[in-house]
């Protein structure tokens, strides 16, 4: 009969009204600023520079080789070098970045900066709430907003900073064993030394 | 003017406190036009009168467009709009304070008019859109002693100004020169023109039974009990079919969905207002808004009993509340179709108002007309009813017959 169909429709509707006000989970929508999904394990958004330690100045991994910047397709990376150097996680003496600056506007968070650093020091950050007033100044991010803990960086991605822990555990590892058999060795030579009296103090003992 | 004044509040005070509160309006209208010399107070009356209608029907545009979007969005399992509460403030009011910026919106946009525009008709048009839907809620009674003119023929200025509004659709699509609009004012005019037939023709069969065109008489008609139930005349056979067509020529006259051709968004735009921005935009708005509130309130007044309650238990309510409360709540039967139903075709349209509606219109006028000679016992019941059901089913079956479902064939397209 006429109209048979409609009533049908109709009742469908009318559950699905009824219905969104006593179950919950038929209403999709995620109240946005007050409730939040849990982000993705391989969430991206810009990249920022980790440091370990409590000191940004200090700890920061970057040496300043200027891979990412060579590499990175839109050219949105800046690095200046420093004159002098300082010891990094290892204890060697590299140079380090006086200036590190990212444009966000022109990132396009391909990732390739995170892929070519041989220092595990660029990764990518998950913050996406970047929206500011000022399009010039704010979306030009300088080393010191760029600087996050390692710590940040084990909380929003704890599978990839793990990773990245053991690879930096087993090179510092490597190094002190390194350090440890050159030290034995200059021991060795030094006791040697000391057996045929030639004047030592002309080569200290230097760190490597 | 003293003497008058005492009048006023003499008369309400020898009402009892239903009445009282049933008559409040009344009362206030009437104090505040004793204030005034002998001879100006009809005219402050029908000013208060008119300037109720004017704050009060926008008003409730305005409350009804947020329960639009929210019984929309509830129906399609979203919120809906539920930010928006009280400006600068913290409180939201889940969303109930979205007309603000809606109506802000609305009345700070741009106003463009195209340049190949005829200027003149296309500034118009929203306003000869509005003044007869305006006009319409003159004859309409809201509560008891609350209409502002109470024709003798009431019912019949109703639709005589009601039909002025085909012209400022047209007058809004070829003035503004875009094929779209004209597409749009076409296809309105096509189903304005089909579905005022049997809109009418549902209206005369109450016409026929009370034996008045005055909608106060329609009421007074249904306005007595039996067993504690009103005589409402959708409670009769040829009420209740008249009322199903009064509504579906309503829907398509309000222009709602599933009739809603002429502003199809996916074929047309906007249809007729497509060349509309800001200010006029919000008119045709409004106009198409209060137009369908007025279409309801006829259709309330013609079948549902107007101001009246449905059971004799409950005339203790005042009658603007029942009013107001049978509007919304047919209100929401219309948002309800419109979150259900598709868009139908413009063939479909128009075999549905030719095919169906317009005889089926025409038997209910012979069924009325018989359900007022026979007895009032069951057997007319029976007849009418059986008339009724027999022609809905036979007119829907022949309706349906030359539907062919299958695979669509196209003609031209690959």
């Amino acid at each position: 009969m006429l109209g048979e169909q409609i009533i049908k429709g109709m009742a469908v509707t009318a559950r699905n009204f009824f219905g969104s006000y006593f179950s919950k989970n038929r209403l999709t929508t995620v109240q946005y600023p007050e409730e939040r999904l849990p982000q993705k394990g391989n969430t991206r958004q810009f990249p920022f520079l980790v440091f370990d330690g409590d000191d940004a100045e200090k700890g920061l991994r970057c040496v300043a080789c200027q891979i990412c910047e060579k590499e990175c397709p839109p050219k949105c990376i800046y690095i200046i070098k420093s004159k002098d150097k300082k010891p990094d996680y290892k204890g060697q003496l590299q140079v380090y970045p006086l200036t590190f600056d990212i444009d966000i506007s022109v990132c396009m968070s391909c990732q390739i900066c995170v892929e070519v650093c041989p220092f595990e020091s660029i990764k990518m950050n998950t913050e996406f709430e970047l929206s500011t007033s000022d399009r010039f100044g704010d979306l030009l991010l300088n080393k010191e907003k760029l600087s996050k803990p390692n710590s940040y960086y084990q909380k929003i991605h704890p599978v990839d900073a793990a990773e990245s822990d053991a690879v930096i555990a087993a090179e510092k590892a490597k190094a002190e064993a390194k350090a440890k058999a050159a030290a034995e060795a200059k021991a060795k030579a030094a006791a040697s030394a000391a057996a045929a009296p030639i004047a030592s103090s002309a080569n200290p003992p230097t760190t490597t | 003017m003293f003497e008058r004044i005492h009048q006023v509040f003499e008369a309400f005070r020898h009402l009892s406190l239903v009445e009282k509160v049933d008559q409040i309006f009344i009362f206030l209208k009437q104090l505040v036009a004793a204030c005034f010399p002998e001879a100006l107070q009809p005219l402050i009356s029908s000013l208060i009168c008119i300037a109720f209608i004017l704050m009060v029907f926008p008003a409730f545009f305005s409350i009804i467009t947020i329960f639009e979007r929210k019984g929309i969005g509830r129906i399609q399992n979203r919120y809906g709009p539920n930010r928006v509460g009280i400006p600068f403030t913290k409180i939201r009011l889940a969303g109930f304070g979205q007309f603000i910026p809606d109506g802000l919106k609305m009345l700070t946009k741009e106003d463009i008019v195209p340049r190949a525009a005829d200027k003149l008709v296309h500034f118009l048009a929203p306003v000869v859109m509005l003044i007869p839907v305006l006009l319409s809620y003159s004859v309409l009674p809201f509560g008891k002693n609350m209409t502002l003119a109470d024709y003798d023929a009431g019912l019949l200025f109703f639709f005589a100004v009601g039909g002025a509004v085909e012209l400022a659709v047209f007058m809004a699509g070829w003035s503004s020169r875009n094929k779209y609009s004209l597409l749009g004012a076409m296809r309105a005019i096509a189903q304005m023109v089909s579905y005022e037939i049997p809109l009418i023709l549902s209206a005369v069969s109450v016409v026929m039974i009370v034996g008045s065109l005055k909608l106060t008489d329609i009421i007074a008609h249904q306005n007595h009990y039996t067993f504690g139930i009103a005589h409402w005349h959708v409670f009769t056979p040829w009420g209740f079919i008249g009322f199903v067509l009064f509504f579906i020529a309503s829907l398509a006259e309000s222009n709602r969905t599933p009739f809603d051709l002429p502003e199809a968004e996916s074929e047309i735009i906007a249809g007729y207002f497509t060349e509309y921005s800001g200010f006029k935009f919000a008119l045709f708005f409004l106009g198409e808004y209060l137009g369908m509130f007025a279409i309801i309130g006829l259709g309330i007044t013609l079948f549902l009993g107007g101001w009246t309650a449905p059971f004799s238990f409950l005339t203790w309510i005042p009658s603007w509340i029942w009013f107001f409360g049978k509007l919304t709540a047919i209100i929401f039967v219309f948002i309800w179709i419109r979150a259900t139903l598709p868009r139908l075709r413009m063939d479909q349209l128009m075999n549905f108002a030719w095919k169906f509606m317009l005889p089926l219109a025409l038997i209910n006028i012979l069924v009325a007309g018989i359900w007022h000679y026979m007895a009032a016992d069951w057997q007319r019941w029976l007849v009418c009813g059986a008339l009724i059901a027999g022609a809905y089913v036979l007119l829907g079956r022949g309706l349906m017959q030359n539907q062919k479902l299958g695979k669509r064939i196209y003609r031209y397209a690959e």
